[in-house]
């Protein structure tokens, strides 16, 4: 069906695998260190969320593994089937694009063109990489925004994008990015724009998807909610860098880092009307001047005296938790 | 001013019949946006309203009638005891200072072209109230109050994060001690961490200094923390009103009920345990809503009568009389209400 299935992989190994990857931009204030050796990987059938507030990195990370990052400087890797996505030629990245990793962005109503029709747009992207009539193409957009619960999309696949509100754009967002049948779909705050009635449409929407084709989901998010509802795993990004990753459960139950613990505290608890919340003290870090050792520990609650100095490395505390942090492995526990 | 402060039941602000209509066009026969449609409540003197709905349902235009920021098309609203829809925008004057807004947009509502400490002097230069040092002196206690570091006056709004700008939005709207203060969408841009702290700072202030809110958000856990009463809207309606507890508690009508459980709660077993009351197609058009109970296209619930009958904001059988529900067959505890809303849904016209 596309043009890179060529490379057999064995079943075990991480469809998509993040190294090191490490991100800068150059701009007029100075270098901006958007990500600073950031590991993640994501299996079929899986999902991973990467939380983290703005100016984390998250976005900037999958932006940079499908090749949306111009002008930045860039280290690491990003394997996808054994091919490594960051020195692949743009060509090649571009047959890798849509039929191998797909994305969808927080707004739909930016990705889709305005001046020409919704099922226009998905048969275009199903003929750049596939050799089908315009004919079967329509057919195809068609059958996809029926797949999505777009109602009525004989008629609908007519439509310009204006016609549709933002739920049914969003829709038509995941149609596309699902129509070559992507290995890997990266979701970037899918449902931030949305209501949360709709917002429950789309996760729904998504996880069918993945029950059926077996796709691996990376789903980018502020949202500590979405995570809890639908990623397995979860990696905790601050100014750039990884702070925990753990499963879900873990993550929630029994967090590590102090980051993760405050995060989790400051989100208005079930049932406690009128009580004070527990924010962080202090703001993010510029990404320009950071801090020296770990980047949150201007604003850490248990901040050691090495935490001014030594960066924590990301360490194993159980198979499958890890945390970049200095306090022992014991410290985690309920938030 | 020498009213009774603190009692709670005092009311402060109420909206009776309010009526608000855009018109999309020149011509007569343009169609009209019926933003708002006849939504009357109290807000009393000292609480937190809290008023919840998605994109259209009318919180914002709602909140912008209740400070005459638009004219109303029909109804009335009464601030203190007097009628504002009457006043002339000369006479409207000091119930401005009485009444502020604070607005969603930290980027958006401040002149990047101009000095925090202006920007928050400017309801002291508009109505006369303080000059020269002295307004300087009560900018920097204003800055002082809402945490905002005092020396900072002479910065611009560039030179501050998306937290500390809603700050300086907060003590522009608090410069002229209104009594009444509308959140629209307060915390909405912020970040998790930084909402925390925002919030904090809203609830510290409005037992400092004696404020009724009326807190507009689409977030539900945060309204649900901060109101003491919530009015869920649909549609340019109020479809329900009740204390915060009871509303999240024992949700009696079906759309309340479903934007409850579609809100994602940061609870994996929660999460997993629930069954999500899954709504079906999109908020219809408010130019021309649904007849009868206008949520009936979309609810699981509906029956035949709701397509006829317009269902009043009352207390329902069984329901102290502070909790009021716009429903033909409102929700009892326990109902299952996922199962039904998964069955093929009535095609709505698009």
């Amino acid at each position: 069906m596309s043009a890179v299935r060529a490379s057999s992989t064995p079943e075990t190994a991480r469809l998509l695998e993040v190294r090191d990857l490490a991100v800068s931009f150059q701009t007029a204030d100075g270098v901006v260190q958007a990500v600073r050796g950031v590991s993640f990987g994501v299996e079929r059938g899986r999902t991973l969320g990467i939380v983290g507030e703005s100016g984390s990195g998250k976005s900037v990370s999958a932006q940079t593994i499908v090749g949306l990052t111009p002008g930045a400087t860039i280290t690491g890797s990003a394997l996808f089937e054994g091919q490594d996505l960051l020195t692949m030629p743009a060509e090649g990245l571009r047959a890798v694009r849509g039929a191998g990793i797909a994305m969808i962005f927080q707004d739909p109503l930016s990705s889709l063109h305005p001046l020409y029709r919704v099922g226009w747009q998905i048969g275009e992207m199903i003929r750049v990489h596939d050799d089908v009539s315009r004919a079967k193409a329509r057919t195809r957009a068609i059958e996809l925004l029926g797949l999505v619960g777009i109602p009525r999309p004989e008629r609908r696949v007519d439509d310009y994008p204006h016609q549709f509100s933002g739920g049914m754009r969003q829709r038509a967002m995941i149609a596309m990015a699902v129509a070559l049948n992507p290995k890997v779909l990266i979701a970037d705050e899918p449902t931030t724009a949305l209501d949360v009635t709709v917002q429950a449409q789309i996760i729904d929407l998504m996880r069918r998807l993945q029950a059926e084709f077996g796709t691996a989901i990376i789903l980018i998010t502020h949202d500590l909610g979405l995570v809890a509802e639908i990623a397995e795993d979860v990696l905790v990004m601050y100014a750039g860098r990884a702070m925990e990753r753990a499963d879900r459960r873990t993550l929630f139950y029994r967090p590590h880092h102090p980051y993760t613990r405050g995060l989790l505290a400051s989100l208005p608890a079930k049932g406690a009307t009128g009580e004070r919340l527990t924010p962080i003290a202090g703001l993010p870090p510029s990404l320009i001047r950071l801090p020296g050792g770990c980047p949150f520990h201007p604003r850490c609650p248990e901040v050691l005296p090495r935490c001014a100095t030594d960066v924590p490395p990301l360490r194993e505390l159980a198979p499958g938790h890890s945390s970049a942090c200095w306090l022992p492995d014991r410290h985690g526990g309920p938030a | 001013m020498n009213r009774a402060r603190g009692e709670r039941d005092e009311v402060l602000l109420r909206a009776e019949g309010v009526v608000k209509h855009f018109s999309t066009g020149r011509r007569r026969s343009a169609p009209v946006v019926q933003a708002v449609d006849d939504v009357s409540l109290e807000v009393r003197r000292g609480e937190t309203l809290g008023l919840v709905g998605e994109t259209g349902c009318g919180k914002s235009t709602l909140a912008r009638c209740l400070t005459r920021l638009y004219e109303l098309t029909a109804g009335r609203v009464v601030f203190d005891g007097d009628d504002l829809t009457k006043l002339s925008r000369r006479e409207l004057r000091p119930y401005r200072r009485r009444l502020q807004v604070i607005f969603q947009d930290p980027y958006g509502s401040l002149n990047p072209r101009r000095r925090v400490g202006s920007i928050i002097g400017d309801p002291f230069a508009i109505h006369g109230v303080a000059e020269g040092k002295e307004r300087l002196r009560q900018v920097q206690e204003l800055m002082d109050l809402v945490g905002l570091n005092a020396e900072h006056y002479n910065r611009f709004p560039s030179e501050f994060s998306g937290g500390q700008r809603q700050r300086i939005g907060i003590a522009r709207a608090l410069a002229l001690r209104p009594e009444l203060v509308i959140c629209d969408e307060p915390v909405s841009a912020l970040d998790v961490s930084i909402q925390a702290q925002v919030v904090n700072l809203l609830a510290d202030l409005q037992s400092e200094l004696g404020l009724t809110y009326v807190f507009i958000a689409h977030d539900l856990s945060v309204v649900r923390h901060v109101s003491d009463r919530i009015a869920v809207m649909y549609l340019g309606k109020v479809v329900e009103l009740a204390d915060a507890r009871t509303l999240f508690e024992h949700p009696r009508h079906p759309y309340t009920a479903a934007l409850l459980s579609a809100l994602p709660v940061p609870d994996p077993d929660i999460a997993d345990a629930r069954r999500r009351i899954l709504l079906t197609g999109d908020v219809p058009s408010p130019i021309d809503p649904p007849s009868g109970c206008r949520f009936h296209p979309r609810c699981p619930k509906a029956r035949a009568e709701c397509a006829v009958t317009e269902p009043l904001l009352q207390a329902r059988s069984g329901d102290p009389s502070t909790h009021l529900t716009a429903c033909h067959f409102p929700v009892a505890d326990g109902d299952e209400l996922a199962l039904a809303a998964r069955a093929e849904p009535p095609r709505t016209p698009a």
